[in-house]
Parts: structure tokens; C-alpha cells; sequence
């Protein structure tokens, strides 16, 4: 092919080939862009306190790594706690989300009852409505509630999803209906049919579901942050902000290093094995948003 | 445009892990397509006619052989160099844009001194969509028209920039049983009209007979024969071609030659002078039992479908390959139909004998009978 | 009738959570914006009106908030949305290492950004000790080094924008990648063989067919950059006023909690007005975008 002597045909490859270049090229620049403070991150919390203070330039690798960091930052400051935190608000939270968001879409899917389009109409209209428009007063509720610096108060107002109320809805209404009839027919209850039936058929949208929620809830911070002041009950996200602020003392950057790969962690691992299923269904809850 | 295909051959990786073989979709093609006239590429799905298709309009690049255009080796240009026009199965029209717009499409990527004017642009198009028929809705979308006005517009659009090729795959697959006859005399007409060098895919063999000047059959990517349709009707080179043209079908023995004389069963039923014995599959054309009392070959009658200037008459018999026999005769001769066995007489010309190894014809001397 | 009383049971929970944490909130932050110098502490008000309204727009950190916020949403949008566009097309070109590509670029969508903010902190601030990274890499090709963190305005625009950019490029990406993918391949098929520039294929027949998804990323993009916060505390820390970076969002929370905080009829009066600027940018994207965006 590449001994043709037609200058079109030459002419047409070589362009082909310098095109990959450059496009690898880039794509690669960029893969580099994004991995890059991982690296960077990685490679600090292993790098002693004292090696980092004398380094005016930056190395860009380390003969000596040390898990000292990692030490200190479990015990210096308050990192397992804000994990253990964090790991009780996530499943408590997406646990009672997954149900309450079940019933609901199980209702709007399956019951019959008067007023259900309108109801489903309000409902749709409260997905335009932005958190940071009812979080004053929930702030003030659960300060009223006496709820601040308690997991209560972290959680209740993170229950509820109109949102994925709405996605599992549309999956559930795909069931179809014979299914429903044929079970009622067989003398099933409404409940028995959405556990045995509805649930596994829609097990793709549940995990989705759930998936998004965890991600959600590990990385919330706004909310955390306006109800709790009390360190024993900081999420990681807040924790890092104190840790910046008031751990280990602002210039000890290897040991904040070592609790920003702590709490990154979970979710990294978490993504590698979910792949498939994460960027699924952010690409399904984006469209269909 | 004389298209030449030399050796030509398209392999695919394997998909199945357990044969890692390479899927060969195109072996060894080897044969010209004449200028001027209209070439049915045919064959059942799957068998790499798309492929073909795929690799003359550059789309696809082959693993071996060559094409040229005329005396012009094309193998290595891109598609965009080739100046073909395609039609594709789905149309594949742009769904943003008016009619005018899909079909002026082409004529915009013109550069340097073949740069036209909007205006000329315009006189273009709407000369090809005269040509077509559709110039009343040129400022449709393609939504809003039926699957056959889309059919008219995407043709348009591959004749716009005078292709020296037009390309059609599968161009009648997507329309209704009524208009799939309509379109494919327009085919034809707008062939003729222009003239261009046309070659389509599809699997309908009445389709590809009805209006191919030429019809080239290939099957699991091995050509098979080309020829004029009724050419390769009459005179079906292998057991294949026999079977797969024609309606209703070939109908097919499981048969034998012995002393120069083809047995069906017990039935000695034709002199095939010159052929050596051995057992063999033996297709006879519907059109070639002719009733007749003292005919040497019998079949238990099922029933007679009237079917006005012919008769379709149903019968069975233990060696024929199919649960019935078809076969058309002329409805002037008379039948008891409510006899329980019929007789045939058979015409040579409508009967083909193959080889059960090679499943080649087996030719005799029909001048000796 | 018993089945109408069933369904309502499976809806209980979720209604009873909307009403307290959802609706009874919307209407309460109205009430509370018109309130006028309604203080938490007492619980006690002195008048309705528009003065809170009227203390936001005259207050300085309110309108250094809305000029950082515009300055970002401006900035950010059109960049990422081009950035994500055009890797998004090159992805969608190549057929080795895709996915390994895409996994990396999806990354940030799953990391903490409080977290990741630090490292692009340490990688951006000049201290004592250490120039930093970005300033050395400024050093090689013969620029002057930079506080990004504490220092000039632009230079801390500059790293708000890039860290924004960088935490939203995935989600965009991934929805452009899928939209490209499900551009039917005979479209391009028929461009290529009429022998189109791919220039022309991009504008003419790509662009057209994916800007449904173009469109919605450009509302979300508005939407998210408009209530850009935890980015900026990620980068400047919590006290954001003094860093001169606040934005609107975080101008509400810091009337509302905080050292600055307890006015909760100043943070209604702010997320209110912060909600009418967002619908009024969404209804006239929504009015320019049906002019440009075609639904095949």
C-alpha cells in the first residue's frame, strides 16, 4: 500500500499517519493533565516532612519512601473518625434513600390512585428547584431540632431524590404489565411483587442508583459543613478543610498529602470496579436529566 | 466507467474466540463489470455483496487484489477521491437538512476550479431532482417524507456530482411490497437516462432479474457466475444458482444417471446422452413438466391452484428434495383433478443435472435428443 | 378505596421528606427574605420589605461574590464545553487504548474535590520554602513566578478556572462521547464518499446531530458554574471573603453560618436573587437554543 506511487494515495496516508500523532499526542497530554495530581499526591504523602521542607524544587520522585505520613495522619488528627464518620453517613443515607425512592417510584409506576399525574407533575417540578434555595431554612429546622453535630441531622434532609425517584420510575414502568397481573392473579401482595419481581428485573437502575448516591454522600460537603461544628462529627470533606487549616500545623504537607490519598481512596477502588456501571449510568441520569 | 475487479479479497479478523480463523467475506473476485448498464449484485444475507460494494466505493480497503476504473488502479485512493455515489440501505440522509440542502450537500465539497456558485449549485440539484421526481418537495425534511421519496432523494444526492460510479446497497429493502415496484422501474429508468455505470446489492433475485442488464450472484463470498438474467436462468452453472433463482423455485431430485439415462426412483424419465453415471441432484424448472399421460415420470397429485392464464399443480413425489412438487403449465390443457397420480413429460432445456459431489453441472448434449 | 389508601402508604416517606426538607423550605425562604433584620439569635424581625434585598446589592463581598461568580461561569462554560468537545472527538477517532483513555479522563468525576484541591493547592502557591511546581515549570520557559493562591486577582482566577475545568470535563466528555457514538457511521460514510473535508463533516453533520447534548451541557454548565463554592473553598480555604474569591453561593452559606454568620434573612435575600439570575440565564438559553439546536 505504501509503495504506490499515485501522489494522492501518498498523500492521503501520510496524512492519515501525522493525524494519529498528533491526536495521541494530545489525548495523551491531557491523560497526563488528569492523572498528574494523583501523582503528585501519591508521591508527597510518601516523601519524609523533612525531605519535602528542604526541597526548594520539587522532586519528581523519591529514593526514600516513607509511610510515616500515613501514620501521623491517623494519629495526629482525627482522620479515622472523620472515615468512620463518613462510612456510617453513606450507608445509612443511601439506605433509607434507596427504599424511600423505591416506594415512590413503585407507587407512581404500578398503584392506581387519584390525583397520581398531578401529584407526578408536582413532583417532577420540584427537580428545578436548587438546594442552596431550602438549605437556609433546613438549616435553621435542624438547629431548631436540636439536630446539629448528630448523624440525624446529617442525614434526614439527604434522604429523599425527586430525581432518581423520576429514573427508576421510567425503568419500573418498562416492566410490563402482565407480570403485574399474572402475580396478582397468583394471589402475591403488592410488596411481594416489588421485592420479588420489580426489584431484580430493575436491579441495573438500583445499583446505578446507589452507585451515584455513594458518590454523592463521600464527597458531600456544603451540607456537613453547615451542621456540624464539632470535629467528632466532620465528614471527610470538612475534616480536610480542618486538617488544612488546623492539623497538623499549615506547612506539614507530606502528612495532609497522606490523608488526601486516605479519603480519595475508597472511591478510586470503588470506581475501578464498577467501571462500567458508574460511567453508565452518569451517562443515562445526564441525558435523560 | 468500466469497473475491473482482479483477485479481489477481503478477510476479517475472527470474532470467535474459539476459531480464530479470519472470516474471508470476499474470496478471490475476479471479474469486469461492462460500462454503461445496470449490474444486480446478488446473493442471500451475509454472503459479503456489501462488502463489495463497500470496497469499489473505497469505504473499505481489501486485504488483496485490485480495482481499477477503467485503466485507472483505484485500490489505494479514498473514497473521496474516487468520485462514486453511493446509495445507502438506510438512506443515511441528513436529518437536519432540507431536501435541497441533503442533495446539494456533495456538490459544496467541490474545490479549486470545480468550485460552483450557490446559484449553480442550485441549478444542479434541482435538475437531478427533476430527474427524480421529487422537485415539488425540495424543501421537505426527511422526516416528513415517506420511505420511498427518501429513496428518490438519497439517488439524487449520489447523482448530483455526476459520479462516475453510482453505488446502490440494498436500495429496495426498506419500501413496501407496492412501492418496491414502482421504485425499481424508476431505477431502471433513471439507469437509462443517464447512463452511468450502476451497481446494486440485493438479496431479491425477482428484484435484481427484473431490471439487471447484468446479474452477477456470489454466495458465502465466492462469485458464483455472471451473465444476462435469463442467461444465467437458463443455463445455471452449479446447483446454487439454480436454486436460488426463480419463482417459484427450482424443484430438486435426489436422482442417478445410469446408461446415459437420468432415473427418478424407478423411472428412467430423461436421455442425458454423454453424461457418465453416477448419482446426482436432478432440478427441474416448474415450466419444464408438461402433463401428459404417457409421460415417464409420476407424482401423486395434491390439488391444482388456478392461478388464471396458468395452472400451479401441487404434487408429491419420495425423491424430491422439498415436501412438493411446483410445477406451471398452461391452463388450456385439461387435468383430472381428481385423479390420485399425474403424469409428466419433461422438457430438456428446464432440466439441470449436478454432480453430488461438486454439486457443478453436469451438461449434456440436448442437440442429440 | 383500600387501594387508593395503599399507594399512599408506599408514598408516605418520600412525601413527608419533600414536604419538611423541600417545600415547606421554598416557601419559607421568601418569607425569610422579606423579613427584614431578622435575627436567628432572638428570633425577632423589625418590619417587612426589600431592605434585605436592598443590604445584599449594596453590600461589597456580595458584589465582589457576583463578579467572581459571572467572571467563572464566563470563563469556564465556553472552555469546557470546547475542551470536552474536542477530546471527545478525538476519542471517538482512535480505536486502541479508548477505553483506557476514557476511564483516566472519567477520574476526576469520583474524587473528592476538597480533597484533590489541596494538591492543586501545593502545586500552585508559592510559600517561604518552596516555589511550587507550576512555578518552577514558569521558571523553565524564562516566566516570573506567581502566587496563584495568595497572590494577584488573575492568577487566583486563573487556578479557580482551571481547577473548575478540570473537576467538570469528565461528566462532559462522557455525555459528548456517548452523543458522538450514537451518530448513525453511514452519515459519515456518505460525507466520505462524496468527498467531504472533515472540517465540513464536523460542522455540517456532526456538530448538527450531537447539538442536543451541546445544548444541555451549555444549560447544566451555566447552571453548575453559577453555583460554583466548594472548588473555591477546596483551593482558598473557608474563609473566602478575605481571600477575595468569594462567590454567590458562598456569600449565602457565610450569612448563614460562620463567623459571619446569623443572618439568615441576608443568605434567603442572596440565594434568591441568585435564583433569578439563573433562570433568567437558562430561559434565554432555552430561547436561543431553539433557534440553533435541532432535534432529528
Amino acid at each position: 500500500m505504501t509503495d504506490s506511487t499515485d501522489p494522492r494515495v501518498r498523500a492521503a496516508s501520510a496524512r492519515r499517519t501525522v493525524r494519529q500523532v498528533v491526536l495521541y499526542t494530545l489525548l495523551a497530554l491531557w491523560a497526563v493533565m488528569v492523572l498528574f495530581p494523583f501523582y503528585w499526591m501519591v508521591l508527597t504523602s510518601v516523601k519524609s516532612y523533612s525531605a519535602y521542607s528542604s526541597e526548594y524544587i520539587p522532586q519528581f520522585f523519591t529514593l526514600s519512601p516513607t509511610l510515616q505520613n500515613y501514620a501521623d495522619a491517623f494519629t495526629t488528627v482525627l482522620l479515622g473518625r472523620y472515615l468512620l464518620n463518613t462510612l456510617i453517613f453513606t450507608v445509612i443515607t443511601t439506605v433509607v434513600m434507596v427504599a424511600v425512592v423505591t416506594l415512590a417510584a413503585f407507587a407512581f409506576a404500578r398503584l392506581q390512585f387519584r390525583g397520581k399525574d398531578l401529584l407526578f407533575t408536582l413532583f417532577l417540578s420540584l427537580m428545578m428547584i436548587p438546594n442552596e434555595l431550602v438549605i437556609i431554612t433546613n438549616f435553621v429546622t435542624i438547629t431548631n431540632l436540636d439536630l446539629r453535630n448528630t448523624f440525624g441531622g446529617l442525614i434526614l434532609p439527604s434522604v429523599m431524590s425527586v430525581f432518581y425517584v423520576y429514573l427508576l420510575r421510567e425503568n419500573f414502568a418498562q416492566v410490563p404489565d402482565s407480570l403485574y397481573y399474572a402475580a396478582k392473579v397468583d394471589g402475591t401482595s403488592d410488596m411481594k411483587y416489588l421485592l420479588k419481581v420489580m426489584v431484580p428485573i430493575c436491579r441495573p437502575t438500583l445499583v446505578t442508583i446507589t452507585i451515584l448516591k455513594v458518590i454523592e454522600c463521600w464527597n458531600s460537603y456544603v451540607w456537613p459543613r453547615l451542621i456540624t461544628d464539632d470535629s467528632l462529627y466532620y465528614l471527610v470533606s470538612n475534616g480536610i478543610q480542618e486538617i488544612r487549616e488546623n492539623g497538623f500545623g499549615r506547612e506539614n504537607i507530606p502528612a495532609m498529602m497522606a490523608a488526601v490519598v486516605v479519603i480519595s481512596i475508597p472511591l478510586i477502588i470503588l470506581f475501578l470496579i464498577f467501571r462500567k456501571q458508574i460511567m453508565a449510568g452518569v451517562s443515562r441520569s445526564g441525558t435523560k436529566g | 466507467m468500466k469497473v475491473t475487479l482482479q483477485h479481489l479479497t477481503k478477510k476479517f479478523p475472527s470474532r470467535d474466540k474459539k476459531d480464530p480463523r479470519d472470516v474471508i467475506a470476499v474470496n478471490d473476485f475476479d471479474f469486469e463489470i461492462p460500462d454503461g448498464k445496470l449490474i444486480g449484485l446478488l446473493g442471500p444475507s451475509g454472503c459479503g455483496k456489501s462488502t463489495v460494494l463497500n470496497m469499489i466505493c473505497g469505504l473499505l480497503a481489501p486485504t488483496s487484489g485490485r480495482i481499477f476504473f477503467d485503466e485507472e488502479d483505484v485500490t489505494d485512493l479514498p473514497a473521496e477521491e474516487r468520485g462514486v455515489g453511493m446509495v445507502f440501505q438506510n438512506y443515511a440522509l441528513y436529518p437536519h437538512m432540507t431536501v435541497l440542502q441533503n442533495i446539494m450537500f456533495p456538490l459544496g465539497n467541490f474545490k479549486g476550479d470545480k468550485k460552483l456558485s450557490k446559484a449553480e449549485m442550485r441549478a444542479r440539484a434541482e435538475e437531478v431532482a427533476r430527474l427524480v421526481q421529487i422537485d415539488q418537495l425540495l424543501n421537505r425534511k426527511p422526516g416528513e417524507m415517506s420511505g420511498g421519496q427518501q429513496q428518490r432523494v438519497a439517488i439524487a444526492r449520489a447523482l448530483v456530482k455526476m459520479p462516475r460510479i453510482l453505488l446502490m446497497d440494498e436500495p429496495l429493502s426498506n419500501l413496501d411490497a407496492r412501492l418496491r415496484l414502482q421504485t425499481r422501474e424508476e431505477i431502471r429508468r433513471i439507469q437509462n437516462e443517464t447512463g452511468i455505470t450502476t451497481i446494486f446489492v440485493t438479496h431479491d433475485q425477482e428484484e435484481a432479474m427484473s431490471i439487471s442488464d447484468m446479474i452477477v450472484v456470489m454466495k458465502d463470498g465466492i462469485f458464483q457466475e455472471m451473465g444476462r438474467p435469463q442467461d444465467v436462468y437458463d443455463d445455471p452453472k452449479n446447483l446454487f444458482v439454480a436454486k436460488f433463482l426463480g419463482t417459484p423455485a427450482i424443484n430438486v431430485f435426489d436422482a442417478e444417471v445410469r446408461d446415459g439415462m437420468l432415473r427418478i426412483g424407478d423411472e428412467a424419465v430423461l436421455s442425458v446422452p454423454g453424461v457418465p453415471d453416477q448419482p446426482v441432484w436432478a432440478g427441474i424448472r416448474p415450466e419444464g413438466f408438461i402433463p401428459d399421460p404417457e409421460g415417464p415420470f409420476t407424482a401423486s397429485l395434491d390439488r391444482v391452484e388456478v392461478m388464471g392464464r396458468d395452472y400451479s399443480i401441487i404434487s408429491r413425489h419420495p425423491a424430491c428434495e422439498a415436501p412438493v412438487i411446483r410445477s406451471i403449465i398452461d391452463s388450456t390443457i385439461k387435468i383430472d383433478t381428481e385423479a390420485e397420480t399425474i403424469r409428466f413429460r419433461l422438457k430438456p432445456r428446464k432440466v439441470h443435472i449436478f454432480s453430488k459431489i461438486t454439486e457443478d453441472r453436469l451438461y449434456f448434449d440436448e442437440a442429440a435428443l | 378505596m383500600e387501594r387508593n389508601g395503599k399507594a399512599w402508604l408506599y408514598l408516605l416517606p418520600a412525601l413527608i421528606f419533600l414536604g419538611v426538607f423541600m417545600v415547606y423550605p421554598l416557601v419559607d425562604v421568601f418569607i425569610y427574605s422579606f423579613e427584614e433584620g431578622y435575627n436567628s439569635a432572638s428570633g425577632t424581625s423589625f418590619g417587612t420589605g426589600l431592605y434585605n434585598f436592598s443590604y445584599v446589592l449594596h453590600d461589597t463581598y456580595f458584589l465582589q461574590a457576583v463578579k467572581n461568580t459571572f467572571l467563572m461561569v464566563i470563563i469556564t462554560v465556553p472552555l469546557s464545553t470546547g475542551l470536552a468537545l474536542l477530546i471527545s472527538l478525538g476519542l471517538s477517532s482512535i480505536k486502541a487504548l479508548k477505553s483506557a483513555f476514557q476511564t483516566i479522563y472519567f477520574l476526576p468525576y469520583v474524587t473528592n474535590t476538597l480533597a484533590v484541591g489541596l494538591v492543586f493547592m501545593i502545586l500552585f502557591k508559592k510559600t517561604a520554602y518552596t516555589d511550587g511546581l507550576v512555578n518552577l515549570l514558569i521558571h523553565w520557559f524564562g516566566g516570573k513566578s506567581v502566587d496563584f493562591i495568595d497572590g494577584p486577582y488573575w492568577a487566583k482566577m486563573f487556578v479557580m478556572c482551571f481547577y473548575i475545568i478540570w473537576v467538570v470535563l469528565p461528566f462532559k466528555i462522557l455525555l459528548l462521547t456517548s452523543a458522538l457514538a450514537s451518530v448513525n457511521e453511514n452519515y459519515y460514510s456518505a460525507a466520505r464518499v462524496d468527498g467531504t473535508s472533515p472540517r465540513r463533516i464536523f460542522f455540517r453533520i456532526t456538530l448538527p446531530m450531537i447539538s442536543p447534548t451541546v445544548f444541555y451541557l451549555i444549560i447544566t454548565g451555566f447552571i453548575g458554574a453559577f453555583k460554583e463554592y466548594s472548588d473555591a473553598v477546596a483551593l482558598f480555604g473557608t474563609d473566602l471573603n478575605a481571600a477575595g474569591m468569594n462567590t454567590i453561593v458562598g456569600y449565602v452559606y457565610d450569612m448563614l453560618y460562620g463567623d459571619s454568620g446569623g443572618y439568615p434573612s441576608y443568605a434567603a435575600a442572596a440565594a434568591i436573587i441568585l435564583f433569578a439570575i439563573v433562570l433568567t440565564i437558562t430561559v434565554i438559553n432555552l430561547m436561543v437554543g431553539r433557534k440553533h439546536v435541532t432535534y432529528a
